[in-house]
């Protein structure tokens, strides 16, 4: 099987762990993920207004290359997910915006939608299938208790992400026990981290996180993995640390577990996470 | 007692929000389902169901003062739950761009990003910031 692959920025920065244990993941199954020529910033943020034209233009981009080479985009980072996947369907059904980018871009082709993004989960769920990555665990997680978190923009809004059930997701479950651990299920898995609020209102995006973390903690979860930077820093710099210093909730992406459970890497918790 | 002002309603403001937010606000019927939803809500100082309601009279400006439009984290949660398809992520964006275009509200300063990314801030953070925050 072979994609196109979009990291995005922060996966090329801050958040290599997500990029190397995923790619190290899919090559051991076969996986090629073929990272996109000239990639661009996706703009973190979907445009929420009807007038930012501009703000599409990196995602329609990629989205008519990945057309072009008649292969699906496969992402990782939830923002870049959200924000190419949703432009996708701004193409497919706002015939204004899509005549202006197209305008803009001048591509080879009119691009109205005919690319495919779906995230690296939807990738193991769909395509390679969660019961054929069971028999492909060379060390199953056996004992071990994780909370899936979710976050916001892979779910949300749930008519145009069609990840997964947008109040009941089960997609991250399945993976954690395809892996061979325990799925905890505990009701803050998708809420809101805060976000950017980290950036400048660090108070309130802790308070979020306390909730979610705490949650996770009495439901006997002992790790707490995610696909998203934002979300991971969170998660890791807002909540309370141990004596040693450290999270009392370890925080990982899902790719590190994967990588762990595919025999490519020590126990993820003998390692410092990134 | 409260007056509501025929001229706050054929505002250009009230306009603008509606034309960049794509949003018609007169669908709401304050059910209560956003803020019951919204999981900044109870830092917030106009509940996300008061905000729309203030829109129906015009009252902007009680709006563009509050901290409620620079607390919302674009989550999507009360999008997803009004049983009247009133996108309330939308409006809040409406109403945060208005002030930064027309009143440059700007929020946070590139000069601060240093100490920012020194704490292992991602990129997707900082960018994500600028966008929301900044004119």
């Amino acid at each position: 099987m072979r994609y196109s692959y979009y990291p995005g920025c922060t996966l090329k920065t801050t958040a290599t762990v997500l990029d190397e244990s995923a790619l190290k993941s899919a090559e051991a199954l076969g996986i090629e993920l073929a990272e996109q020529d000239e990639w661009q910033c996706c703009g973190a943020v979907f445009p929420l207004s009807t007038d930012e034209i501009a703000s599409y233009l990196s995602s329609v981009r990629s989205l008519a290359a990945t057309a072009e080479a008649g292969e699906k985009l496969v992402t990782l980072c939830a923002a870049c997910h959200h924000v190419i996947k949703r432009a996708n369907h701004v193409m497919k059904t706002n015939e204004e915006v899509r005549d202006k980018a197209n305008n803009y871009l001048e591509l080879e082709e009119y691009y109205s939608g005919q690319g495919e993004v779906i995230h690296y989960l939807e990738m193991l769920r769909d395509d390679f299938g969660f019961e054929k990555l069971a028999e492909k665990v060379k060390q199953p997680l056996e004992g071990r208790k994780v909370a899936a978190y979710y976050g916001c923009l892979l779910l949300r809004p749930g008519k145009v992400m069609e990840f997964d059930n947008a109040e009941d997701p089960s997609i991250m479950e399945d993976f954690i026990e395809a892996l061979g651990a325990e799925a905890v299920d505990y009701p803050y898995r998708t809420e809101c981290c805060g976000v950017y609020l980290s950036v400048n209102n660090e108070d309130i995006a802790t308070g979020m996180v306390e909730k979610i973390v705490n949650s996770a903690l009495r439901h006997g979860a002992e790790a707490i993995i995610n696909a998203c930077p934002l979300c991971h820093y969170n998660l890791i710099e807002l909540q309370d640390k141990n004596a040693d210093g450290e999270p009392v909730l370890p925080v990982y992406y899902f790719t590190e577990l994967l990588q762990e459970a595919l025999g490519l890497t020590e126990k993820v918790e003998d390692k410092a996470s990134g | 007692m409260l007056k509501v002002k025929t001229e706050n309603l054929r505002s250009n403001i009230l306009k603008d929000i509606a034309e960049i937010s794509g949003e018609n606000v007169a669908d709401c019927y304050q059910c209560g389902k956003c803020t019951s939803a919204c999981p900044v809500n109870q830092a917030m100082d106009i509940l996300p169901h008061q905000v729309l309601r203030l829109l129906q009279l015009g009252m902007v400006d009680e709006i563009l003062e509050s901290k409620t439009i620079w607390i919302c984290a674009s989550c999507f949660t009360c999008a997803g739950r009004c049983p009247r398809d009133v996108d309330l992520a939308n409006v809040m964006e409406g109403l945060r761009l208005t002030l930064l275009r027309q009143r440059d509200a700007s929020r946070i300063k590139a000069e601060d990003m240093p100490e920012i990314l020194s704490k292992g801030m991602p990129e997707q953070g900082v960018v994500s910031g600028f966008r929301k925050y900044v004119k």
